[in-house]
């Protein structure tokens, strides 16, 4: 039986009908419409669904929806302000952080949690921090780079 | 698909709804739950009690004379970040953060670790050593009983129908001598792996270097973690050079019943508890003496 809730996505609210059993990155984009967060592995492993619950990583395939009431979501498509790039997309742009590009709304959320609370971190601490989300296109190095480069623009 | 979905506001609401439906499953941070189940590794419960809001049941609480009381909702991040928990029970903060990746740690609890009963569960050897208890809340009682019979195989565990985990306790460890303690493992990657074989050490060390006591369990060769007391044995009352750390260690391993699967042959995982178990000693001895100093 379908339940309603209520989905507070990039600051906007979103009510939907879903049966308790859909999980998270489900109804973002299909019930929501958002489908910047991708459907890798479905199993927890690759991060490409990752999205921010209050500010932290999610791997949103892991969660139910009914879970996600109540709390901040942030997905890619809130990256951008204004019409205006956010600095770690500028910055995965300028160093090569993005080949196929599957992985990357993943690694930007991910990215964008490493730097809100920990603005200046090392090479090593990115790729901790990294670590739940997969690249298939080798591109880390550029990766790491990019965060770099967002963390020196802040 | 039909799945009845609750949502706790309060402990009482989840044991009264645990109580009513006893074979509902409690979902907590869902790192194992809702995977498990789309995954077909375990079917869909028919009923899901979700407790993730108790902020009751969040938190690392410490208590008189040196216990430590661990919310079942506390997660793997707020462990491996733990003070208290890094200082005096360095094992469990090693193991925390081994589990996953970050996003793993910061929605897996420690209550649902234990219930989801991994024979690889990186707690778990952690957990042994410091003699851990596990409370369990029901609509009628509350009572504990000691990690090493709360786990009874693979995926199971000893809790009853209608009983929920509310909190792991850590009694307090006479740390004199210095205690330290390590859990480590054999990984084939750093991040999102699972232990091929892990180890658990805790020991006091005395100034002049000999061994007190010591505690040592091992992880992923066997049907759940398991205490090695030949091994404690082997170094208890020894100065632990490496001759004394490779009998206990081989001891450890003399009590190992792995098995053959997708990541190591029951044969590697057997000599490995060997080395593994070496390491988590040595690491353990190197740590309790930099807290004598």
């Amino acid at each position: 039986m379908k339940r309603e809730l209520s989905l507070l996505v990039n600051g906007v609210t979103y009510q939907v009908d879903v049966e308790p059993h859909r999980n998270l990155l489900s109804v973002i984009r299909n019930e929501v419409g958002l489908t910047g967060a991708k459907e890798g592995c479905d199993d927890s492993e690759c991060g490409a669904c990752m999205v921010l619950l209050d500010g932290r990583p999610a791997n949103s395939c892991s969660v139910l929806a009914m879970q996600a009431a109540g709390r901040r979501i942030e997905t890619v498509e809130g990256l951008a302000t204004g019409g205006k790039l956010h600095p770690l997309q500028t910055a995965f742009i300028e160093e090569g952080g993005v080949q196929c590009g599957f992985c990357t709304p993943g690694m930007l959320m991910s990215a964008k949690a490493l730097l809100d609370s920990n603005p200046h971190p090392t090479d090593a601490e990115i790729r901790r921090y990294l670590s739940g989300n997969l690249c298939r296109c080798t591109g880390y190095s550029g990766i790491v780079r990019a965060v770099q480069k967002a963390a020196a623009a802040r | 698909m039909s799945v009845e979905y609750f949502e706790a506001a309060d402990l009482k609401q989840a044991r009264d709804y645990l109580g009513r439906n006893p074979k509902a499953a409690v979902l907590a941070g869902g790192t194992d739950l809702v995977v498990g189940t789309r995954s077909g590794k375990r079917s869909l419960p028919d009923a899901i009690v979700a407790i993730h809001r108790l902020s009751e049941l969040r938190g690392i609480e410490e208590q008189r004379r040196g216990a430590l009381r661990l919310g079942a909702l506390t997660s793997h991040a707020d462990i491996e970040s733990s003070e208290v928990v890094v200082r005096s029970w360095t094992a469990l903060s090693d193991a925390s953060a081994l589990v996953g990746s970050p996003a793993t740690r910061h929605l897996g609890t420690i209550g649902g670790n234990v219930c989801n009963a991994s024979p690889a569960m990186e707690v778990g050897s952690p957990l042994l050593v410091f003699d851990a208890r596990v409370e369990l809340t029901s609509k009628r009682r509350k009572r504990t009983l000691p990690f090493s019979e709360f786990v009874t195989g693979p995926g199971r565990t000893a809790a009853e129908a209608g009983e929920m985990v509310t909190a792991v306790l850590l009694p307090a460890l006479n740390r004199r001598p210095p205690v330290g303690s390590a859990y480590l493992r054999l990984e084939y990657r750093q991040a999102m792996e699972i232990a091929v074989v892990g180890a658990a050490a805790a020991l006091a060390v005395d100034g002049r270097g000999k061994c007190k006591w010591a505690r040592i369990a091992i992880t992923a060769v066997a049907p759940t973690c398991l205490r090695a007391s030949a091994a404690e044995d082997m170094l208890a009352g020894h100065k632990l050079t490496a001759d004394v750390i490779d009998e206990a260690a081989r001891a450890a391993a003399a009590v190992a019943k792995p098995i053959d699967d997708v990541r190591a042959s029951a044969e590697y995982r057997r000599e490995m508890v060997t080395v593994i178990v070496s390491r988590a000693i040595a690491r353990a001895a190197a740590r309790a003496q930099a807290g004598s100093r």
